[in-house]
């Protein structure tokens, strides 16, 4: 995948991993299952107003707390094309390119998208174009090794295959 | 003149999260930011995040796991089974382990909180690498190793490959001098600091605690602090290996540890002293670790409390408890507040019945569970209604963290939270 397009749903700072799937669904593991209850505390709307492609677009530190990749598979499975944010909690980063979820730090990009905007994704350059607004802001492309990685579907994949 | 190439040759300082990174890529000299591959030494899963990588694992074109003693596999978030879910979950933990012939698998009645079971079980030791599909898996920094959380891929590669790959961190020094003040503990000490540098003011960095202070700290605080790292973003919390903590892994582990010291000239991003004297029982206020005050800003707004739980992989050893005993001791919890005492280990619960600890507990009218997870991320065993305010001992303090989303956590000591039991509100043992 090297690009995403899609309307932004928007959040601030310090989206943590209990509100992005709350603990108390961690006794599924099934992604579909997680999808349906993704964002639950912080956004009870998320679940009915998420489509598929949609962009989500956040400020610091998103994703902190706890390591469970049951967050990024819930983002994944409701649909969420790419995760834009200021900057990521480090296992959340970890997480979601090992799940092939996309994310992609701009600061630029977290400040002046608002939620609805239409927004393009080039991930080889880390272009970000705002079409509602007709701005570009440059988030910071992945290293090859990590496209590698995202361009493959996962780090499982990407074992498989080397 | 030297160009830019050639003076990335020069051998630059390292600190002791990147010694350790280096010798286990089988590099002599690694830089911040540097890509490596790095052999593990554990890789550690429990009852949430295990099934997942399981599932991985099963898609992986591989025979097995690449070492069945180098894998701890630990059921402690959702055990005994809350439901029948987490049956599940448990069921195929444990039949993965039996499948693989995994040597470090344990079952309810061994098990105990994996943070706090595996330094006692001697599963790790200074030098190590290791990896964890939970974020707490930081702790292990207080015995000198490299240990850092990740999710349930990474631990399906580490089991399947034995190694994984890392972004070298950079560090923050924390340089500690001075000792604690009575009821002053570790826990004080990170949530001091994290309301100093913020929940991501170590983001993608080392934690590296040292200083003259260090001696003066207990294993059980060091674990504490270097629990806690993850809570300021941290990548990993370190500490250097002194006679205590060689004390302690003589004391618990036949495995050959490696001290790694950080030279002189290794570079920080940035560097922090604190006197431990100075310090004073600190809150995190919901709902973030950072929002914190100290005892003395908390008796401006007295906060009264329904639930205190003492516990978890960061304070549910056994200092932690002797602390809680002490205050408890010919003294009884509030009415109307619930107060859960949740033994880390199957050895603390046993140690702290020898000890009388446990009497002290229940005479006081408090409940001593089995050691769990539970109530530290809303699993079970003491969950808040809305509008409920609970002080806690655990790590974060989170939405919804604990139970419904209208209620409200505050992070404390085992000496502040069991005074706060006493007196209905949050409070420290003088004031009783």
């Amino acid at each position: 995948m090297r690009e995403a397009k899609g309307r932004v749903i928007k959040y601030g700072d310090n989206v943590d991993t209990d509100v992005i799937i709350p603990a108390r669904y961690l006794n599924s593991s099934d992604p579909a299952e997680l999808a349906t209850h993704c964002m639950e505390d912080i956004d009870k709307e998320f679940v009915h107003k998420v489509r598929p492609g949609d962009i989500m677009v956040a400020a610091k530190n998103f994703g902190c707390g706890s390591s469970r990749e049951h967050a990024p598979i819930a983002i994944k499975a409701s649909g969420i094309s790419c995760v834009i944010a200021e900057t990521f909690a480090r296992i959340f980063y970890r997480n979601a390119i090992n799940i092939g979820l996309p994310i992609i730090e701009c600061p630029d990009a977290s400040r002046n998208i608002q939620e609805g905007d239409e927004v393009l994704i080039d991930f080889e350059t880390g272009t970000i174009t705002n079409v509602t607004r007709n701005e570009q802001y440059i988030g910071q492309a992945f290293p090859p090794f990590m496209q590698k990685i995202i361009d493959q579907g996962g780090l499982i994949n990407y074992i498989n295959n080397k | 003149m030297a160009d830019t190439s050639e003076s990335e040759d020069i051998v630059m300082g390292m600190t002791m999260t990147q010694k350790i990174l280096a010798a286990h890529a089988g590099l002599a000299q690694v830089q911040k930011g540097q890509l490596i591959e790095a052999d593990l030494d554990l890789v550690l899963g429990n009852d949430i995040t295990s099934p997942v990588a399981i599932k991985e694992m099963e898609k992986m074109n591989v025979e097995g796991v690449f070492h069945k003693d180098k894998i701890a596999l630990v059921p402690d978030h959702f055990v005994p089974n809350k439901d029948i879910k987490s049956a599940e979950h448990c069921k195929c933990v444990r039949e993965f382990a039996r499948r693989n012939d995994i040597t470090n698998y344990f079952e309810v009645g061994q098990m105990g909180i994996e943070h706090a079971l595996l330094p006692e079980k001697g599963l790790t030791v200074a030098g190590d690498v290791i990896i964890g599909a939970d974020s707490h898996t930081c702790t292990y920094g207080a015995l000198g190793a490299f240990s850092t959380g990740v999710g349930s891929t990474d631990m399906a590669a580490g089991m399947a490959t034995g190694k994984a790959w890392f972004k070298v961190p950079g560090a923050i020094k924390f340089n500690l001098t001075g000792q604690f003040a009575p009821w002053v503990s570790g826990k004080d000490l990170i949530l001091h600091i994290i309301g100093m540098i913020g929940v991501d003011g170590a983001l993608y960095q080392s934690m590296e605690f040292v200083g003259p202070g260090v001696s003066n700290m207990s294993m059980d605080d060091r674990f504490t602090v270097a629990n806690m790292a993850i809570e300021a973003g941290g990548k990993n919390g370190i500490f250097p290996v002194d006679e205590k903590a060689i004390a302690y892994m003589k004391e618990h582990s036949t495995r050959e540890y490696k001290i790694f010291e950080a030279d002189e000239d290794a570079e920080y991003d940035a560097v922090y002293d604190i006197d431990l004297g100075t310090l004073r029982p600190t809150i995190a206020y919901p709902h973030l670790p950072e929002n914190t005050r100290t005892i003395d800003e908390v008796r401006e707004n007295p906060v009264q409390i329904d639930q205190v739980v003492i516990g978890s992989c960061t304070n549910g050893r056994l200092d932690d408890l002797r602390v809680a005993a002490k205050v408890l001791d010919g003294r009884k919890v509030a009415p109307g507040v619930r107060c859960i005492i949740i033994p880390a280990t199957q050895q603390i619960y046993l140690d702290a019945m020898q000890e009388g600890l446990l009497k002290i507990f229940i005479e006081a009218g408090a409940v001593v569970s089995t050691p769990t997870c539970g109530p530290c991320l809303g699993g079970y065993m003491g969950i808040l209604a809305a509008g409920e305010k609970c002080i806690s001992t655990t790590n974060r303090n989170f939405v919804g963290r604990m139970g419904h989303v209208d209620s409200e956590i505050y992070l404390a000591s085992p000496a502040t939270a069991a005074a706060s039991a006493v007196t209905g509100r949050i409070s420290t043992p003088d004031e009783l």
